[in-house]
């Protein structure tokens, strides 16, 4: 053949969804009733945002929705973030609307993050009206233009007749194949021009057809593959709870007695507590998980995708591993490391074939013999378990209070994080059974995540409790937000585990950069020691800024008091409760493995190397 | 480094271009040349990129994020062996009374044509691969060359097959 073809993934069209009978009765709407009852066929019950010139033709409508409630929030990036934790939460995809201009460049935070972890996002922004497009307009940005690299597909509508159409395709390929974010751009004149309403509009998508049933030689390989290892671990990524693949991962963990591994996207994909489990992997991650990649000779990838923050320094991980790599995406597939076996599909297909292949290995007599993979897997779990020192002055340990939040809540409680120290310790210390309970900004490192994301959370999961594990810099960018939970009934809670420092990035400048801390130290001021950060101008007043917002609000700073604390918030459910937990400044996240670094020279605790009894090594 | 030829069949959507082009820069990689045009079908547009990849960012990954673009129909590497690829070059030759019959001869050796004559300079156009476009215009250069304007690499498989049939039908299916 003369021709080499590229083309991946046209070779299982993924069945579209049906129209149940006829296309409805044209009605006779606007393109702004015709948006709001687009989002009311799909589905979508919350919608995140803020009106302003261009979008508010659409908010006319919303006020007669039935079906569509919107939340008012204070920052347009609290929407995109709400609706991604929305998302996270439920299953469903996530709706963010914002006006022009900046109302839109403020969703590229959460948009970009909504990408790098695939999460179902649909935002939709208003434009300018169709002839002031490119005129430097009023509240004019070209944000089909700016989100292009950082969405999965985006459309700019330039007729009323074409929104339901735009609509339906902006949710179908958003929830569809790898997740992420689709922006959908109407300009003011096409929200007011008159149109007719169909449903459901024609799907064209000739280009789009994500593959999820994986091939079956490539599972047989795989198959193979683990009965006949030695040392093989189970890598598994956010890709295993998107697919809702944790039933099936157990049981093929069984089968097989493999380690698992569960990423920071991936924690409750496999419970915490299960024998099998030997922790996260990564730059943060347990001994057990980081050396068991190591030293594996067969590493089963589910939805995950080798990021620099879980290989460390590429060409040292996991020198003697062979790969099974399976992912929806196939441009994941050797993106970074080469793959032995290539399986493309949905993850929840994927292990299910998985397990009846490995299942029929078995009754031909090949089971795999990990015992001697456990002994040493159990020596290095026993020797290097997570953990903490507590403080000499009685100051309160970061750790204890994220791990007794994680003891004393309730069942099926949602966690979120932003991100730094406070995020590794809230991955660490708090134990997940089930998936959809931990949310946070994995991939793109979003600092400011937590609130609004715990809000989307508990609005699409009223019944359930939802804490924010925080830090006190993060907190200081988005707190606005707990006005709109105090003002639309959405209860979270939120712990500031404030260090009065940019924890993580003090952490790098106490170990990388003979602890100067350079613009790390937050609440100094002309009233604080220079010397001692601890003792700083406690600006701002955590407490009475979370009550000025319409919150309870308390501080707790002595370890005597932790869990009456954590008990109180968690008594409180008609109003938001913020915790403001003053912790020692000097607590740092371990283990660590030095960014650029080998996964070898992983770091147990502060200059404890761990001792793997390498003479075993082959 | 090795230079490839990507056919990349699209709908002719507006935006489209902007985002192939970003694609490739975004991953790393050098767009050597361009081209786009519709095809026999006025839905689907054809762009004809030729690629320069360096050894240790493989191509694999730039046509499977391609893939994943929702107006991309399909991707079809043209190996140099099995497809005409050709490349139209409009070019100002500096020439006098002595130089033109020189200059015109080369013409009609590299069976090209002189589309416009003035007293101080021949215009010529020419068509071919890039080596023989190359080769003509080392020749050129001696008499001095005034401007030059070149067009994308345009390319298509030798047999046939037509990469854009599939792509067709797909798109009759969805409509």
């Amino acid at each position: 053949m003369p021709m080499t073809e590229q083309a991946t993934g046209a070779h299982h069209p993924q069945p579209r969804p049906r129209s149940s009978g006829q296309p409805s009765a044209p009605e006779h709407v606007t393109g702004a009733q015709s948006l709001i009852r687009s989002l009311e066929e799909v589905g979508a019950e919350t919608v995140f945002g803020i009106p302003g010139g261009t979008i508010l033709p659409a908010y006319d409508p919303m006020m007669d929705s039935k079906k569509v409630r919107h939340v008012l929030v204070r920052h347009e990036q609290g929407a995109g973030h709400a609706a991604t934790g929305y998302a996270q939460a439920t299953g469903k995809v996530g709706v963010c609307m914002a006006t022009s201009g900046p109302g839109a460049t403020n969703l590229v935070t959460p948009i970009a993050d909504a990408h790098m972890d695939s999460v179902p996002l649909v935002a939709i922004t208003g434009q300018v009206v169709s002839k002031a497009i490119g005129t430097d307009a009023f509240q004019e940005a070209d944000i089909v233009g700016i989100t292009m690299p950082i969405t999965k597909h985006s459309f700019l509508v330039t007729k009323a007749e074409d929104i339901p159409q735009a609509i339906a395709q902006a949710f179908h390929i958003a929830s569809s194949g790898r997740p992420g974010p689709v922006l959908v751009d109407i300009p003011k004149d096409i929200l007011q021009a008159k149109t007719t309403f169909t449903w459901p509009p024609a799907m064209d998508l000739p280009g789009y057809r994500p593959v999820t049933k994986p091939h079956a030689k490539q599972i047989r390989e795989a198959a193979k593959l683990i009965t006949a290892a030695k040392r093989p671990v189970l890598y598994v990524g956010g890709g295993v709870i998107k697919a809702g693949a944790t039933a099936e991962l157990r049981v093929l963990a069984e089968l097989t007695e493999a380690p698992v591994t569960t990423t920071l996207m991936a924690l409750g994909a496999f419970p915490d507590s299960h024998p099998l489990h030997v922790g996260m992997p990564g730059m943060h991650g347990s001994v057990t998980a980081v050396t068991a990649l190591q030293k594996a000779d067969l590493i089963v990838a589910l939805g995950a995708r080798f990021d620099d923050r879980v290989t460390g320094k590429l060409d040292s991980f996991a020198p003697h591993a062979k790969i099974v790599h399976a992912d929806i995406d196939p441009a994941e597939i050797g993106k970074n490391r080469a793959a032995d076996v290539p399986i493309v599909g949905d993850a929840r297909e994927v292990i299910a074939d998985l397990v009846q292949a490995v299942q029929k290995e078995h009754s031909e007599g090949n089971t795999g013999d990990y015992s001697a993979w456990w002994k040493d897997l159990s020596r290095w779990r026993d020797n290097y378990p997570l953990g903490y020192d507590q403080p000499d002055d009685g100051s309160l340990s970061p750790q204890q209070v994220i791990e007794r939040i994680g003891q004393l809540a309730p069942d099926g409680t949602i966690f979120t994080a932003g991100v730094g120290q406070h995020q590794m310790w809230a991955a660490h210390f708090i134990e997940y059974d089930k998936p959809a309970t931990w949310l946070n900004s994995g991939g793109a490192g979003t600092m400011g995540y937590a609130v609004p994301a715990a809000m989307g959370a508990k609005a699409g999961q009223p019944d359930r409790a939802v804490w924010a594990i925080d830090g006190d810099g993060c907190f200081q960018m988005t707190n606005q937000e707990l006005t709109t939970c105090a003002l639309n009934n959405i209860p979270i809670k939120v712990a500031i585990i404030n260090n009065g420092a940019l924890g993580m990035v003090r952490q790098w400048q106490t170990l990388f950069y003979n602890q100067r801390y350079s613009n790390t130290v937050l609440h100094s001021g002309p009233e604080a020691d220079g010397k001692q950060p601890s003792a700083g101008t406690r600006v701002p007043d955590f407490v009475k800024l979370s009550e000025a917002m319409g919150c309870h609000a308390i501080r707790c700073e002595s370890p005597d008091d932790l869990d009456k604390v954590i008990e109180e918030a968690n008594s409180i459910n008609d109003r938001p409760v913020v915790v403001d937990f003053i912790v020692h400044e000097d607590a740092m996240v371990w283990p660590m493995v030095a960014a650029g670094t080998s996964n070898d020279t992983i770091m147990a605790a502060r200059d404890v190397r761990p001792d793997f009894g390498d003479n075993e090594d082959d | 480094m090795s230079k490839h030829t990507l056919s990349v069949l699209v709908e002719n959507k507006p935006g489209v271009l902007a985002r192939i082009t970003a694609l490739f820069s975004r991953r790393g990689f050098n767009i050597d040349s361009l081209a786009v045009g519709v095809t026999e079908h006025p839905e689907i547009s054809r762009i004809t990129i030729v690629v320069n990849v360096i050894e240790d960012l493989p191509l694999e990954q730039v046509t499977k994020q391609l893939n994943k673009l929702v107006n991309v129909l399909k991707i079809v590497e043209l190996e140099q062996g099995s497809a005409v690829q050709r490349e139209l070059v409009l070019v100002k030759v500096r020439a006098d009374n002595e130089t033109r019959s020189q200059i015109v001869e080369i013409v009609q050796l590299f069976r090209a044509k002189t589309v416009d004559v003035s007293p101080e300079a021949v215009t010529i156009e020419a068509t071919g691969s890039s080596d023989k476009l190359e080769a003509m215009l080392k020749m050129l250069e001696t008499f001095g060359i005034k401007e030059l304007v070149q067009s994308g690499t345009i390319a298509i498989g030798r047999g046939a097959r037509s990469i854009t049939d599939r792509s067709l039908r797909a798109l009759d299916r969805s409509a």
